[in-house]
């Protein structure tokens, strides 16, 4: 009995010590800072002097602020693109999943748009919605359209970046999508045949279905990524775009932040948008139970 | 009907053959971009294949910025952070999966409900915290964090470890071994491949990290190389040389690219499992 307490005792001892250094680097790095932040953004920080508690001040304050309420409208605005995402990577992984030739290399072609460095592809989309001689403009030319200055244009500037974000995504839902395709069932489509269902009811009452967690997944990590899109946009609108139209909210904070040294005033945002965060989360959470208990 | 089908096929491989020129067509163009003379750049119609093709942005760059201390602060970075970071998740992967201590489950739900927690939220205090240790525009702000481990790296080598059989371990306890010792006699080259895969993803994402880096480095010598190549961009772009941007950003390209092509099968995999599993 002494010999077996003191198996355990070792066992959890090393089971704690493996476990030491990632639970360490969470509340250094992560719970502590959170937590920092929320009480940074009840004060005056700016990083220099002391910080002095000023209540919900910042919080009012963002209220009336409209370049934050721009920078929330772009943000969610650039999230517009992720149904049109999702719809042309379903297609493509129906399309690659019939066993078509060149299926492998046809994978490895749509995935290079999302291994490829964020900040080249923006570098890159940046000259190429140049409208003189802008890779986009010239493919609008062949068809007689005469494009705008994507960039320049506070009309053009957030679905020129939208449309960047599908073609840079593409490929990762596609993926998912062609996973779970693969692991349906055949028969569920050989009997769906011989009761006569044609494709279109197949689709929407078999593979549908199937695929429904990917969708959400795809959806909810979509939002979660696109609620915190920065690089393109710094990249390629150093200064948010003409008159704020395409700065998002990490931009926003990013400037208040470290531009105007205004912590508490940017760490009010950044509590903000970690609710909302929590909230698409407890979501999808709630959401994913309940799709597992009516099935 | 095999005819019927037949058609289809070819039909959606011309429709997925497009679609596939529209994936690559902007990064050729950014290629061959890099090789055009300066003033082909302009040229209507536009030049897809420059004759001659100028090679020379190719060695101007590395005059043109700090190009070469770029690459190697994202080398140094990167491997500094994988390959110890891999130790230390790999090792809490272990332990989550096959040992037995209280409370073993709860620390895991809160690990994985961190996962929640936004960068940005946590950036300013982080940048505060580094900055009192005086550790702004160094690399260490980059580099210490990813030491201790990385969660999701966890979370899927822990299941990838639930494939592993209790017995193997029991076994290897019964025959005297240290924990240690099993970890890396045993579970290690188990889970080797799942580990290269998760490796080779978690270098690519610090590889390509742009937020961090732009916060805490503005030594032009102290940057990584997304950075180097986003100033690239802002300072010749007034000037107009587009095929010196261009040349920069293939070279910030193309590695992750080699990679990719090499490992394209693991990672392809990896990433499909995580998204079934997810």
């Amino acid at each position: 009995m002494t010999t077996k307490s003191k198996l355990y005792r070792k066992e959890a001892y090393w089971g704690y010590l493996f476990i030491l250094p990632p639970v360490l680097g969470l509340l250094i790095f992560a719970l502590f800072p959170v937590i920092y932040s929320v009480y940074g953004s009840f004060t005056d920080w700016d990083g220099l002097g002391q910080m002095n508690f000023i209540g919900l001040d910042n919080y009012k304050e963002l209220f009336h602020d409209e370049l934050f309420y721009k920078a929330m409208r772009n943000t969610l605005y650039m999230m517009l693109g992720i149904p049109l995402g999702l719809l042309l990577a379903l297609m493509l992984a129906l399309g690659l999943n019939r066993g078509i030739p060149g299926t492998t290399a046809f994978r490895v072609v749509y995935y290079v748009p999302v291994i490829s460095s964020l900040a080249a592809i923006s570098i890159m989309w940046n000259l190429a919605y140049n409208g003189d001689f802008g890779l986009v403009n010239q493919f609008l030319d062949l068809f007689g359209i005469k494009g705008p200055n994507w960039l320049m244009d506070k009309s053009t500037v957030k679905p020129a970046i939208m449309l960047m974000m599908i073609w840079k995504g593409l490929g990762y839902t596609m993926l998912l999508y062609l996973a779970a395709l693969q692991s349906v069932p055949k028969d569920y489509y050989e009997a769906a045949e011989l009761d006569g269902a044609n494709a279109f009811s197949r689709l929407r009452h078999i593979t549908w279905p199937m695929v429904k967690p990917v969708t959400f997944f795809v959806v909810v990590t979509n939002i979660i990524g696109g609620s915190q899109v920065f690089t393109e946009i710094n990249i390629m609108t150093s200064t948010g775009g003409p008159e704020f139209s395409s700065a998002s909210v990490v931009f926003y904070v990013w400037q208040k932040a470290f531009g105007n040294l205004q912590m508490g005033y940017a760490s009010a945002m950044t509590v903000i948008l970690g609710l909302f965060i929590f909230i698409v989360t407890l979501v999808q959470f709630k959401l994913d139970r309940s799709s597992e208990i009516n099935e | 009907m095999a005819l019927r089908r037949k058609w289809a096929n070819s039909f959606i491989f011309a429709i997925l053959l497009v679609g596939g020129v529209f994936m690559i067509a902007p990064l050729l163009w950014m290629f061959t971009t890099s090789v055009k003379d300066r003033m082909d750049v302009f040229a209507l119609p536009p030049v897809w294949i420059p004759n001659p093709m100028h090679f020379g942005k190719y060695s101007e760059i590395w005059d043109k910025g700090p190009l070469l201390s770029g690459i190697k602060n994202s080398v140094f970075v990167a491997v500094t952070v994988t390959v110890v970071g891999t130790f230390t998740s790999s090792l809490a992967a272990f332990s989550f999966a096959k040992l037995r201590f209280p409370g073993k489950n709860k620390i895991f739900l809160l690990m994985i409900s961190s996962l929640m927690i936004p960068y940005p939220s946590i950036m300013i205090p982080q940048f505060m915290m580094f900055s009192k240790m005086g550790w702004v525009d160094t690399l260490l702000p980059l580099i210490v964090p990813g030491l201790f481990g990385n969660i999701v790296m966890i979370f899927f080598l822990r299941q990838y470890l639930a494939s592993v059989p209790n017995a193997l371990i029991e076994a290897a306890k019964i025959d005297g071994s240290s924990y240690a010792g099993i970890y890396a006699r045993i579970v290690l080259p188990l889970i080797k491949p799942a580990v290269a895969a998760q490796l080779i993803l978690w270098f690519m994402a610090i590889w390509n990290d742009y937020l961090a880096p732009i916060i805490y480095l503005n030594s032009p010598e102290k940057q990584t190389l997304q950075l180097v190549i986003a100033n690239f961009n802002a300072t010749y772009a007034i000037q107009t040389d587009y095929p010196l941007i261009m040349a920069a950003s293939v070279v910030a390209l193309l590695p992750m690219l080699i990679v990719f092509l090499v490992f394209q099968k693991q990672i392809i995999e990896s990433v499909a499992i995580s998204g079934v599993k997810g």
